[in-house]
């Protein structure tokens, strides 16, 4: 009855192990002949905003070099830059720009960070599609997530109270959203004192936030352009009370007259060098950049 | 004849003397490696301790004790941060309320009906599934939360958004219901079965029976149960995460937008430089947590040790 134990238990892993072992040297053995002999692998960590569009490119760039093989996760940007000071990861995508400190913090962990821009996304403020409100100036959004507008009448929308969604503070869209339409910067009327409001949501993820929205009437928040979906509506922003409402989209982006756009971007340490060089190379060439349009962002040029 | 049996009795105890040598080392061998791997549990939560008060520790020197335990603000990413964890303490005691006031009651009834009522075959057909309910991953919980409870507590409590403490705490009673029932139903079976008959005996109904017999028996084992579902509770996190709402006020009602402790950690974490100021703050948060569940256990082994205490008698 041991003895049978031991056979069932042990033969069967060791079986699956050899079939597996025998599979993976089928499978290198076919694919050395292939691809221009480009190998390595590393991996992109940070910005949730800039995933989809590094998966496709990763995709894309790995079809064509097989040797290749590249991690994609997004965390945020704030965990992006985090994991490029502590040496976790080879490019750290980020939709906001890195901060002086957390420079200072990689000079003194031995990393020189090394900005590439590699596209450009509007930052579109939606709405549930049966939300009468339409265009938004950037004092009343600041208002709305600092809780001092705290009702849809007070912008012209229906006597309900607002749900105001946003990320959490692992994202870069946190930050580029509170420094930008919190607290105005670039306005006269910017205030660098100003917060989020305690009233306000804190999610994990941006398709959360858009799931929310389609489902609640009094919901607002604010994903990259590539998130939009249908069922939920993108707001005209308003620069001040006088300017024109200016709906989120890659023309709009690219003249520079919708207000809440932004760089998506590389960092690596110090300039890049063999495969990841080849890729970045891929990223910013004309099929790279073709790619951007169709996952929804604002190709460069 | 004598010295026969003197013999016999020679041989008999020097084959002993060997099998119980050959035993020995055996024994120590076992000894010994089961008192390395009691040895390693200890050094994993002396490691796990040091980790917390190393890690944690510094952050009371940028932010005193009681600013941090009372504060009301948490902005990590501004300049300067500010570290206040009130919000995110009180919404971890609404949360597991919500769990605990709607699971022990479902639960222990539940197991009171599977140990007591129940004809064995529907045990036999019950039981594993309320266990299964215990194998669900929490995202997967946590997804169930987002699509389907939060519209409906929405609409059946008039509020604003569904993502508030209420629906994360009845996705927390559905998590640590399993532990509930399976742990009170194995405590109610261990109730001897001289105890109902007594009762039954006296004329006590079923309902008697259950409500002064059995329940108060196993009272103990029915503690140990409800802590380890508030233990649950208090610790689980992808689910708080996805469902609670996140919003950094301190909460009033169960109805609002909150994040609880773990939520807070885990959202903050991926962002936090090793060593840095919000790193230090999370650990400490962390800390405050261990310590919060060793407490939740040293009051449960007390009142385990007081129910022994009253049933020896």
């Amino acid at each position: 009855m041991f003895s049978n134990l031991v056979r069932k238990w042990f033969i069967l892993p060791v079986a699956v192990l050899m079939a597996a072992a025998t599979a993976l040297t089928g499978c290198t053995g076919n694919n050395g002949g292939g691809g221009d002999g480009l190998t390595g692998s590393f991996s992109i960590v940070g910005s949730n905003t800039v995933t989809p569009l590094s998966s496709v490119w990763a995709e894309e760039f790995m079809e064509v070099n097989p040797g290749v093989s590249i991690a994609v996760s997004g965390p945020g940007s704030g965990a992006g830059i985090a994991a490029l000071i502590n040496g976790t990861t080879d490019i750290c995508q980020a939709s906001r720009l890195i901060k002086q400190k957390e420079i200072d913090e990689a000079q003194a962990n031995g990393v020189e960070p090394y900005e590439i821009q590699v596209a450009t996304d509007a930052l579109s403020v939606v709405v549930n599609p049966a939300n009468p409100v339409s265009e938004l100036t950037i004092a009343q959004l600041s208002a709305i997530y600092t809780n001092q507008i705290t009702n849809w009448s007070e912008v012209g929308g229906n006597d309900a109270p607002i749900v105001a969604l946003s990320r959490d503070t692992n994202s870069g869209t946190h930050v580029f959203f509170k420094e930008h339409v919190v607290q105005m910067a670039g306005l006269p009327t910017v205030d660098t004192t100003l917060e989020y409001g305690t009233k306000v949501l804190f999610l994990p993820s941006t398709k959360e936030g858009v799931d929310e929205v389609a489902k609640n009437p009094n919901a607002i928040f604010y994903p990259g352009l590539g998130y939009v979906t249908d069922k939920v509506k993108p707001l005209a922003i308003k620069k001040t009370v006088d300017t024109p409402g200016v709906l989120p989209n890659v023309a709009t982006a690219l003249d520079g007259s919708y207000p809440i756009a932004r760089p998506l971007l590389y960092y690596t340490n110090s300039q890049p060098t063999g495969a990841i060089k080849d890729f970045i190379d891929y990223c910013l060439s004309v099929e790279g950049q073709a790619k951007v349009t169709e996952v929804g962002y604002v190709p460069l040029q | 004849m004598l010295g026969q049996k003197a013999a016999f009795a020679t041989a008999e105890a020097s084959h002993d003397r060997g099998l119980r040598r050959r035993w020995r080392i055996g024994e120590k061998f076992i000894e010994g490696w089961i008192f390395l791997t009691g040895l390693l549990a200890i050094v994993v939560l002396l490691g796990i301790i040091a980790l917390l008060l190393k890690e944690g520790l510094p952050a009371f020197l940028y932010t005193p004790p009681w600013e941090f335990f009372f504060g009301t603000k948490w902005y990590p990413v501004s300049e300067p941060p500010t570290f206040g964890i009130m919000p995110f303490f009180v919404s971890t005691l609404w949360v597991t309320l919500v769990a605990t006031a709607i699971s022990v009651p479902i639960g222990v009834a539940c197991a009171a009906y599977l140990a007591e009522v129940a004809p064995d075959k529907a045990r036999e057909a019950v039981k594993p599934v309320i266990e299964i309910l215990a194998g669900i991953p929490s995202v997967v919980m946590g997804f169930i939360g987002l699509m389907l409870l939060s519209p409906l507590v929405q609409s059946a409590f008039n509020l604003n958004t569904g993502l508030c403490g209420l629906s994360a705490g009845i996705m927390l009673s559905l998590m640590s219901l399993p532990i509930i029932v399976s742990v009170s139903e194995d405590a109610l079976r261990a109730v001897p079965d001289q105890f109902r008959q007594a009762s039954y005996a006296l004329g006590a109904t079923r309902w008697e029976t259950i409500i002064h017999v059995s329940i108060p028996a196993a009272l103990s084992g029915i503690t140990a149960a409800v802590m380890l579902g508030v233990g649950r509770a208090i610790g689980e996190t992808m689910t708080v995460l996805m469902v609670a709402g996140g919003a950094l006020a301190v909460p009033v009602s169960p109805t609002e937008p909150m994040m609880p402790m773990t939520a807070a950690i885990a959202s903050g974490i991926g962002n936090a430089v090793r060593g840095g100021l919000q790193y230090q703050a999370l650990f400490a948060i962390g800390l405050i947590l261990f310590i919060l569940t060793l407490s939740v256990n040293i009051v449960a082994d007390r009142v385990l040790d007081r129910q022994k205490r009253k049933f020896a008698k």
